[in-house]
């Protein structure tokens, strides 16, 4: 007898439909298991004899054949188990096959006949409900997750047995209910500006990059509190909307970190200096997300820039310019989504000493400025200082008076709101995302201004790039005070934030 | 121009044909290297040539000396010998004075170097942020004075005069130890161009010939011989920077220095001749009464708008800026808001009263 069953697996953070065909007949005990399938799965044929056994139910001394359609892609993980084990109790006959038909399965199963929980239920109840299932079963682990996704019903499943009665119709369990923020987490927030004492020049440079999305470089000495203030990026971006959410849960959930429910805050990464390539844009045999992916929607914070691999800073280069990562893996490609806001710090120098003790000649310092060039700072529209608080400032004043992440994300959402506006049908979002033309049609100057910017170009040796740059950032400005025209101040404050003339003092 | 006699060129390419062996026949001691060269051309053959004497003469042998003329002045090289009237009268008194000089860039260059007085501004090529600023400084304030400018378009606080001169729109003179053309460091290809431009790069090597060991304390002789007073920015010890003090000393032309951090290394070459004699600079003007007595000549004032900026805002931004390290204490002495004093400093950038240090801070466009 034939029976087939559906389900989802991962393919990168996308959702693929696998279709688990079993037939069982009359001949020499056997299990096969065809369909490119990896070590996991294959031992799954152990792990579904005793769950079926220790569940009370029939493992048929037949011979079965399990393939695993479409049969040319390579699957891998446990997430197979439950839809094995079902297709054989189908085509065995022990449950009835009608209630498998719009339903679709993902679990792994223990000895004992319980389900394990796996990464990518969420992915899965997407793909799902793409591909027109009413019904998704999943480990009571896992419901949660998978039930954030609405239009389709999903149903947590506790055991084998529980399972069988299911598919009986002599137990109905209740649609799960999607995870709202616990409890617990609401009294908590992310780490907050008003933690932080002075710096108000870096605050400032940090509301700007979150109000327009531009990417931000920090540099100062150890110990300034470079990290301390990056981490608190996340708390001044909008909140994520219900879609960026899913999208930050997704990724979450496929590699294996998230915690079951809906994200409510951005994601901050803080990949060490030592990561690889691969680590950072993703890849591998069985590609994997990377640090730029993990951090979608949210914060990659790379402390100590210059200290990265070359290669690896590089790699960054297309997931900065489109918003995802594309990997080719045999003959085809796989793209993950990496659209977050690059947060970088570095010293001024390699003894990062103040200027006045500073012991590095002007070879090393020419050496450290040269690596913090290429396509990734080419993408930094912001750059500024921050140094050691002065004691004075660290000992006073209370920590009511100073500004909160609460009031900075108010402004941003407001500077948002005004780029949605603006560059609704561009399919740009955010200042930070414009190309150049993009930017000089969007950021019209007024004569005056225009001619005042020409003259500055001349004096400072400005790019072409960095003209576009200093644009995007005075636009950004003029949407935090809410302007619609450039003022000169904008232009004057922007000109400020640019990096440039690393070369001069590499003699 | 081409003023050389045919023994005098041919002595020179031999030089340069001789240049791999010299290199292992000094071993260590690469100072003696110009009390070589100076040696009459049958006694430099012995004492360099070695075995390889036949084949050195045969090279003599096959010299074609017009042929040899008519690449340089295709090459537009200016080549002088030590019998052309426009040889720098200075160099006669080095008791080993090159035989030619090669160079590349502007030939008016040689009737400058005779009537102004040249000043060779060297140090360590690991200069720190100090060195290199008061070397620029000063190689823009000669510049701008009017002073020739002699240095080795090496790295650190050469390349950094030559620069500083440059900036200053004044004469720059490199002395470099391969040919003229070739460029070493290759890093400095563009500052190698610029002073080609603007001035000299002057060689006793032919065209073409490759730095060696020896070379490096060879044109440090020369240097010395050009200029009326040597100035040694930052210097280790020993360093090729005092090699040039001690070939400026012997000629009795005066030796200056720059005082540095006593516990820094790059300052214990300078701060040691300091100690033996040498003048202390702290700036242009000392330089400028050194060579032609104090209070005679001085560097012209400083481009800076004169009137500062009306707005008080930016006055009180621009005279913080001078004394504090970051925008933060910018704006705390000042008591604006952080996006204020952004404001000022882009706009006080944009108007020129302020550049752009490295890696984000300002200074006041000074000198």
């Amino acid at each position: 007898m034939l029976a087939a069953v559906a389900t989802f697996t991962l393919d990168g953070v996308h959702a693929q439909e696998v279709t688990v065909e079993v037939d069982v007949r009359r001949g020499l005990p056997a299990f096969t298991l065809v369909g490119l399938p990896d070590r996991a799965i294959r031992e799954s044929r152990e792990r579904v004899r005793a769950a079926l056994l220790n569940s009370g139910l029939d493992f048929p001394q037949k011979r079965l054949t399990v393939n695993l359609a479409p049969a040319h892609v390579r699957k891998a993980g446990p997430s197979f188990d439950l839809a094995i084990a079902v297709g054989l109790l189908a085509a065995s006959a022990q449950v009835p096959p009608e209630q498998l038909e719009d339903c679709a399965l993902v679990g792994e199963l223990s000895l004992s006949g319980e389900l394990r929980s796996v990464r990518g239920t969420l992915t899965a109840a997407l793909g799902a409900r793409r591909a027109g299932y009413r019904r998704l079963l999943v480990p009571d682990t896992n419901a949660a997750e998978a039930a954030l996704v609405e239009g389709i019903e999903v149903s947590a499943i506790p055991t084998l047995t529980r399972l069988a009665d299911l598919l009986h119709g002599r137990w109905s369990p209740d649609p799960a209910r999607p995870a709202v923020a616990d409890p617990g987490d609401a009294g908590q927030e992310g780490p907050d500006l008003a933690d932080v004492r002075g710096q108000e020049d870096a605050k400032r440079a940090l509301e700007i990059a979150a109000a327009g999305g531009h990417n931000l470089l920090m540099i100062g000495p150890p110990g300034a509190g470079k990290t301390m203030l990056a981490r608190r990026v996340p708390g001044i971006l909008p909140p994520p909307s219900f879609e960026e959410a899913l999208e930050i849960t997704q990724v979450h959930s496929a590699a294996g970190i998230g915690n079951g429910r809906l994200a409510t805050e951005r994601p901050f990464r803080a990949p060490h200096h030592t990561t690889s390539p691969q680590g950072l844009v993703g890849g591998g045999v069985r590609p994997m997300p990377g640090e730029i992916t993990l951090a979608h929607r949210g914060v990659l914070f790379l402390d100590e820039l210059p200290e990265f691999a070359r290669s690896a800073v590089d790699a960054l280069r297309q997931p900065l310019e489109e918003g995802r990562v594309e990997i080719m893996r045999g003959q085809r490609t796989l793209a993950f989504p990496a659209n977050a806001i690059v947060v970088a710090a570095c010293n001024r120098c390699p003894c990062a000493r103040p200027p006045d003790s500073c012991s590095c000649t002007a070879i090393e310092l020419a050496r450290y400025q040269r690596r913090l060039s290429g396509p990734l700072v080419d993408r930094i529209d912001l750059v500024c200082q921050v140094e050691p608080v002065p004691t004075v400032e660290l000992v006073g004043g209370s920590r009511e008076r100073r500004t909160r992440s609460a009031d900075v994300r108010a402004r941003v959402v407001a500077a948002r709101m005004r780029q949605l506006a603006r560059l609704a049908g561009t399919g740009v979002l955010c200042n930070g995302d414009m190309d150049g033309r993009l930017t000089r049609r969007q950021v019209p100057l007024e004569a005056s201004l225009a001619g005042r910017l020409l003259a500055v170009r001349d004096r400072i040796s400005l790019s072409g790039r960095g003209h576009d740059r200093v644009l995007r950032v005075a636009r950004t400005i003029a949407d935090l005070e809410g302007r619609a025209l450039l003022a000169e101040s904008d232009l004057d404050e922007a000109l400020s934030y640019r990096l440039d003339s690393w070369e001069r003092v590499a003699a | 121009m081409i003023d050389c006699c045919q023994s005098c060129l041919r002595r020179a390419f031999l030089i340069a044909h001789l240049a791999p062996r010299i290199a292992g026949l000094l071993g260590g001691r690469e100072r003696r290297a110009s009390g070589l060269l100076a040696l009459p051309e049958h006694e430099l053959l012995a004492a360099a040539a070695g075995r390889g004497v036949g084949e050195a003469l045969a090279f003599l042998e096959a010299f074609d000396a017009d042929g040899a003329r008519e690449r340089l002045s295709a090459g537009e090289f200016s080549v002088l010998c030590a019998h052309a009237a426009a040889y720098p009268p200075l160099l006669r008194e080095l008791p080993d004075p090159p035989a030619v000089l090669f160079a590349a860039g502007r030939s008016e260059t040689f009737a400058v170097l005779r009537e102004e007085p040249a000043v060779a501004v060297v140090g360590t090529r690991q200069a720190s942020p100090y060195g290199t600023e008061v070397a620029y400084a000063i190689g823009r304030g000669l510049g701008a004075s009017g002073v020739p400018v002699v240095s080795g378009l090496a790295l650190g606080i050469d390349g950094t005069a030559h620069r500083g001169c440059l900036d200053g729109r004044g004469v720059p003179v490199a002395v470099v130890a391969c040919g003229p053309d070739v460029v070493y460091p290759r890093r400095h290809r563009g500052l190698h161009q610029r002073v080609r431009e603007e001035g000299l790069v002057i060689s006793e090597l032919p065209p073409g010939t490759e730095p060696y060991r020896w070379s490096f304390p060879a044109r440090n002789r020369i240097m010395a011989g050009l200029a009326r007073l040597t100035l040694v920015v930052e210097a280790a010890d020993p360093s090729g920077s005092l090699i040039t003090a001690d070939f400026a000393k012997d000629l009795g032309r005066c030796v200056a220095a720059v005082p540095g951090r006593v516990t820094s290394r790059v300052a214990q070459g300078t701060n040691s001749l300091l100690k033996e004699g040498a003048a202390a600079i702290t700036g242009t003007d000392d330089v400028l009464d050194e060579l032609f007595g104090v209070g005679v000549r001085q560097a012209p004032e400083s481009q800076e708008p004169s009137s500062g900026p009306d707005d008080p805002l930016l006055r009180a931004v621009l005279e913080a800026a001078d004394s504090c390290a970051s925008v933060e204490a910018i704006a705390r002495t000042t008591g604006r808001s952080a996006a204020q004093t952004r404001a000022a400093l882009g706009r006080l950038e944009a108007d020129g009263y302020l550049v752009r240090r490295d890696l984000g801070g300002w200074e006041r466009a000074a000198f």
